[in-house]
This record gives C-alpha cells, sequence and structure tokens, in this order.
C-alpha cells in the first residue's frame, strides 16, 4: 500500500432517516487524500461535499448516519477507521481538532460570540496538549494569532469575535484549527463568505501555512476558481456520488463527465468575455427524496443515451492515471 | 443631454447619521455613497462592482428612492422628460415607481412565504389600478410564461420553489409593470453556479425582449464582465473608476481595479502563483483614510496621494470614455486580464 496515503475514504454512505423518509446525502463514495496534499471536493448545494466532510469528524445531526463505508485515517500510531467510532467516545475526541482540524464557512456563527479569541483558542490549545499550563497556552495563542497574519496579537487575543471583520475572524478560526499541529485541515467554504481580496489573502495564508506545517487539506468550495487556484487532486460531486475525479489539471483541461464539462462551461470567466448567452445546465437538482434511477444526471445530462442512463448506475472507470469517471459515455455498458 | 440616456446621476451622496446615547446626538457619519456620477443609456447594462460596504446597494436604493438621498440629482428621461427623482413628492414618486423596479439578492427572504405567486407578481398591477380580476390573472401568466414558470403554479406559495425559481418569481414581478429601469441588487449571488448561467440567460433574453435597461450590482466580477457593457467600481462610497467593459478588464486605470482582477481565481490551474494579492482591508466608510481612500492598501501611493483624493477624470476619449479617479491614471501602466 501507499504510504502516502493519510485518509482513505470507501464507499461511504451517510443517509438521513427524516420523517418525509430518507436522504441519501452521501451514497458510495470513495478518495484518497495524500499527506501534504490538498484535495478539492466540488459540486453544488447539496450534492453532500459538507456531510462527507461531518462524516469524516462524525459530527453528523442526531438524525444522520454512517451506514455503510470506512474512513481509515492513517498515523503513525497505526490505522483507524473513523466510520467505525462512536461520535462520542474517547478515541474521536482525540482526533478531532487534534489530528483534522477544521475551518467553517460562516466565522460569526462558527466562533462562540460570548468568549474572546484567546480564549477559545487557549482552550483547544489545552484540550489537546499535556503538561501546558494556561500562561503557555495563552503565549501559543497569542503566536498563533502572529502566524496567521492578525496584526497586534498581544491586543487582539483579549478581543471578541464581533469586534474582528469577516477576514481577521476566519484568520482566528485558522489560528484555533492550526493550533494542534494537525496532518488534515478540513477547509468547508472557507472563503465564501468574504471578499475578493480577502479571500486571496485567507487563500494564501492556507496555501503557506501548509507548506510551513505540511498538513493536508481538504478543501470543500462551489467555487471552480478556488479549486483552480489551490487543490492538487479535485472530486466533482452530484446528489451524493463523486461523478468524476483527477489530478486538477485534468479536470479543467480534460473534463470527461458532462456534468464537470456544463459546470465548467456554465461560469463566466474574468477575461474571457463570451458574446451571448453563457451555455446553462437544463433543468434544476432533483428532489433529494425521490433520486432519479441509473445515474443520478441523467435528467439533465446532453448527452442521455435512453435505455442506457436510465437502467442502471454507471461504474467508476479509470481512463487515464488517477482520473476517474462514471459515465456510460467511457464504458460500463 | 444626449437623449438616448435614461438616466443620469450627478453627485448622489447618501450619508447615514451615527447616533449616540438617549437623546440621539449624531457622532459622525457614515458616507455610505459619496459624490457619485454616472450615467446609464436607454437599452444598456451597467455594471457596479465593489466588495461588502463599498456602496453599492445604497447607490442602486438611494436612485429608486427606497433611501432617501442626502444630496444629488439622479435625473430620469421618460420620454424626453427629465425627471428628478430627488425632488418629487410622494404621488409624483408613485408615478415614477411604475418605470423603476428593482430584483433583489435573496430569493428566500424577498417574497412575502404568506401570498401566492398569482398574488406577488400581481400586486404591483393591483396597487397601480392596472388589472384585477381575470385580467389580472391573464397577466400573472403571461409573465410567468415570460420569465420560464409554469402558469399552472400561480397558486402555490414560495415555499414550494427552489431558489431559480424564485428568483424568476422576483423578477416577473419586477418585469410587471413594464418598467424602463430595473436594479439588479446581486441577483445571481445565491444561485447555484447552474442556476446562475440560466438565470443571467433569461435577464439578457428579457432585456432584449422587453428594452429593459439594467443597473447591475455584483460582487462577482467575471458576472459582471459577462452581463455588462460598462462597468463601474466603487471603494468606500466612491465610483474609482468607469469604463466599457472590455476596456476595463483589459486596460484597468485604477490600482484597485487591477488589485480586484488579480483577485479573482481564475478557473484554470495555470494561473496560479503568477500574482500579487492586496494586504489590508476595505477602508471605514465612518473613518475613511485623508487623501486617496485606497492609499494604505496602494502599492504605488506617493506623497500627493496621502494628501489629496483625486477627482474622477476622463482619461479616454469622447468615443471611448475611460472615468478614473488616480492622481497617477496616466503614468501607471497596470495588468488587466487578457
Amino acid at each position: 500500500m501507499n504510504n502516502n496515503v493519510l485518509l482513505e475514504v470507501k464507499n461511504l454512505k451517510t443517509y438521513f432517516f427524516l420523517d418525509e423518509g430518507v436522504v441519501k446525502a452521501v451514497d458510495g463514495v470513495s478518495f484518497k487524500i495524500e499527506k501534504g496534499k490538498t484535495f478539492g471536493v466540488v459540486g453544488e448545494s447539496g450534492c453532500g461535499k459538507s456531510i462527507t466532510a461531518h462524516s469524516i469528524l462524525q459530527i453528523l445531526p442526531p438524525r444522520g448516519k454512517i451506514v455503510e463505508g470506512e474512513i481509515i485515517f492513517h498515523t503513525d500510531g497505526g490505522s483507524v477507521d473513523l466510520a467505525k467510532l462512536n461520535s462520542t467516545s474517547q478515541e474521536i475526541r482525540d482526533i478531532r481538532g487534534k489530528e483534522i482540524a477544521m475551518v467553517f464557512q460562516e466565522p460569526m456563527t462558527a466562533l462562540a460570540p460570548v468568549y474572546t479569541i484567546g480564549n477559545q483558542i487557549t482552550e483547544a490549545i489545552l484540550l489537546h496538549q499535556k503538561n501546558v499550563t494556561k500562561e503557555q497556552a495563552k503565549q501559543r495563542a497569542m503566536d498563533l494569532l502572529g502566524r496567521v497574519g492578525i496584526p497586534n496579537p498581544e491586543k487582539r487575543v483579549d478581543t471578541y469575535p464581533f469586534e474582528l471583520s469577516g477576514g481577521m475572524r476566519q484568520r482566528a478560526m485558522i489560528a484555533m484549527a492550526i493550533s494542534s499541529n494537525p496532518s488534515l485541515l478540513i477547509a468547508d467554504e472557507p472563503t465564501t463568505a468574504l471578499d475578493v481580496t480577502i479571500q486571496a489573502q485567507i487563500l494564501d495564508l492556507i496555501k503557506s501555512l501548509q507548506k510551513e506545517m505540511g498538513m493536508a487539506t481538504m478543501l470543500i468550495t462551489h467555487n471552480m476558481g478556488v479549486v483552480a487556484e489551490m487543490a492538487d487532486d479535485v472530486a466533482v460531486m452530484y446528489l451524493g456520488k463523486i461523478v468524476e475525479s483527477a489530478p486538477v489539471e485534468e479536470i479543467f483541461y480534460n473534463p470527461k463527465h458532462p456534468y464537470t464539462v456544463a459546470l465548467l462551461k456554465s461560469i463566466p470567466k474574468v477575461g474571457k468575455k463570451i458574446k451571448g448567452r453563457l451555455e446553462s445546465i437544463e433543468g434544476m437538482v432533483p428532489d433529494p427524496y425521490n433520486l432519479p434511477s441509473g445515474c443520478r444526471f441523467h435528467t439533465r445530462c446532453p448527452s442521455y443515451m435512453k435505455g442506457t442512463c436510465d437502467q442502471s448506475e454507471p461504474p467508476e472507470i479509470e481512463i487515464n492515471t488517477g482520473h476517474k469517471v462514471s459515465c456510460f459515455l467511457y464504458g460500463g455498458r | 443631454m444626449n437623449s438616448s440616456i435614461l438616466l443620469d446621476v450627478k453627485g448622489l451622496k447618501k450619508y447615514f447619521p451615527i447616533q449616540k446615547g438617549f437623546w440621539k446626538r449624531k457622532v459622525g457619519e457614515v458616507r455610505a455613497v459619496d459624490n457619485v456620477s454616472f450615467y446609464i443609456r436607454e437599452g444598456e447594462t451597467l455594471g457596479l462592482v465593489g466588495e461588502s460596504g463599498s456602496g453599492k446597494t445604497t447607490t442602486g436604493r438611494a436612485i429608486l428612492r427606497a433611501i432617501e438621498p442626502t444630496e444629488g440629482e439622479v435625473l430620469f428621461n421618460i420620454d424626453g422628460k427629465l425627471i428628478n427623482m430627488p425632488q418629487l413628492n410622494r404621488k409624483e414618486l408613485k408615478q415614477m415607481r411604475k418605470h423603476m423596479q428593482m430584483i433583489f439578492q435573496d430569493p428566500y427572504s424577498s417574497l412575502n412565504p404568506r401570498m401566492t405567486v398569482r398574488d406577488i407578481i400581481g400586486e404591483p398591477l393591483l396597487v397601480n389600478g392596472i388589472a384585477r380580476g381575470k385580467e389580472l390573472e391573464d397577466r400573472v401568466a403571461e409573465l410567468m410564461k415570460a420569465v420560464g414558470l409554469r402558469p399552472e403554479y400561480m397558486i402555490r406559495y414560495p415555499h414550494a420553489f427552489s431558489g431559480g425559481q424564485r428568483q424568476r418569481i422576483g423578477i416577473a414581478r419586477a418585469l410587471a409593470l413594464n418598467p424602463k429601469l430595473i436594479v439588479c441588487d446581486e441577483p445571481v449571488s445565491a444561485l447555484d453556479v447552474s442556476i446562475q448561467a440560466q438565470t443571467l440567460n433569461l435577464l439578457q433574453d428579457l432585456q432584449e425582449q422587453f428594452h429593459l435597461t439594467y443597473l447591475f450590482i455584483s460582487h462577482d466580477l467575471g458576472v459582471v464582465e459577462h452581463i455588462s457593457d460598462r462597468v463601474a467600481v466603487m471603494y468606500t462610497g466612491r465610483l474609482v473608476e468607469l469604463a466599457e467593459t472590455e476596456e476595463l478588464f483589459k486596460n484597468p486605470k485604477h490600482p484597485y481595479t487591477e488589485a480586484l482582477l488579480a483577485a479573482v481565481p481564475k478557473p484554470d490551474p495555470k494561473y496560479r502563483e503568477d500574482e500579487k494579492h492586496l494586504s489590508g482591508e476595505v477602508a471605514d466608510p465612518s473613518n475613511p483614510p485623508s487623501g486617496c481612500y485606497f492609499h494604505p492598501r496602494c502599492p504605488y501611493a506617493k506623497d500627493i496621494c496621502k494628501q489629496e483624493y483625486p477627482p474622477l477624470v476622463n482619461v479616454g476619449n469622447s468615443d471611448n470614455e475611460h472615468y478614473v479617479s488616480c492622481h497617477f491614471a496616466d503614468k501607471l501602466s497596470l495588468a488587466g486580464v487578457e
């Protein structure tokens, strides 16, 4: 087995058991994240990208359950299957926030409003590191704030989240996430709530921290531009499944799945003005309670083949090294 | 004034007071929109870009008098007659409102959840006494078809629709009175990429069909470039640059525009790491820096930038106007996007 693999997700299925029915939010997802690399997950709202991340950390809402699959996390001490752990067990608590840390989209709601940012970072340090006094932890919190580019960390350590701007809050969140030198950072839409110039700063920060600390990043976003800028490998999700995964150049220069192709064509690109209409994907994302049979994209697909796509699910086919696509156009019929 | 100009905004200002204490003593003001001037030609789309807090939404609202402007002229050309919006009384304003409508960002909060789609789209017709009963229903059906919704769904409530469909309802409501100008305030920001493209196409089709003029407010430069004929860039309540879309993107003259263009993540891995990014944050409009508001973040700032606010001047020619507010507009050579 490849020793560089840090996290391996195999056939993960996370379902929500609601009164209205079962929502198959994540339905058979497999991928690998290598040490020190950035793995990008893209997709539209409701495709299951965030739920995949929440499954890894076992922070699903009460109605959500991992019903099948493995999440194997390789550490120096051996490998653990996170999917098998109880969400309140000590084992997952030792990994959550320490080995695998997370940065959320909304820096205002993800930070507690009634504690200073210093308090919150110190708490994370005291929880995960042994033999650290409160004073040392606070000192370390200040170092971290300085490291993520917050000016005057000695002063800012005692401020409350509402006193900081959106970009500064996101920096504070990142400081908290990296406080225990995690080997994997999960960033769930880390820049979606931010302005473009601030977004660029935060992305630069994540990149440089990653280089410095050698941590891997799982970057969840709906923004193709952010993926192109950051990721080494990319997975494109649609309705709970990965439809295509490949190294970043392959996704952008040689996309194969009709959904990926359409997605790339439908974004207006800066500097490439096309006269007239954008190519758009017809229709809308189907109702999650009532998923289409066969390939889930067939209802909107321009290359839909009647009798094939609506009958069975397309298998995953490796068409190039590391480039996998689930579509009958490339075989499997 | 050129007759093909529909809207001429001159020196528009909107200051919000900062109040303190029980007596609401005024202790300062937020200059949300500060001396903004531009015009929009009939049938054109003017894009208005800027980061949050730059005053783009306030500009849009002050034009429609959805909020009262503090100062300035908003001249509307209705069949050759110039009407100055800020001077109208309530009755006159109601008449003028027919000609201008707004599309909002959030399709979830901009539709009343207790009204059916028929009532939502029909309300402007009812309020203005244009149609009632069967006639109203026919008109609503027509509008729903125009925006790509099935008229049978007229009796449903907004919750039964997806985000993209709700945005279409909002668009149909805006179209109900055959307006001349539509202020689109981030109309696609809350939508998914695939739905975003559909909505942009719809807006373009409708513009052609109904000869609409758009003021298109957005923070997404890709979207603005796609839809706009000309683009205006705002920073801390002021207009810093205005030019034809292609000119502005290829040949920006203001350092802020250059920085904005560089900051957009391009959906192409080859652009990685070849850009310098702006440091610092957007200036505070209640306490703006001295001189040019952008100087603390500007890589080209000189002494004069700290002292004087540069005027907005035309550095292009009369056919190809290019307004920019920078002391060094003609000296700097800035990078656009190819």
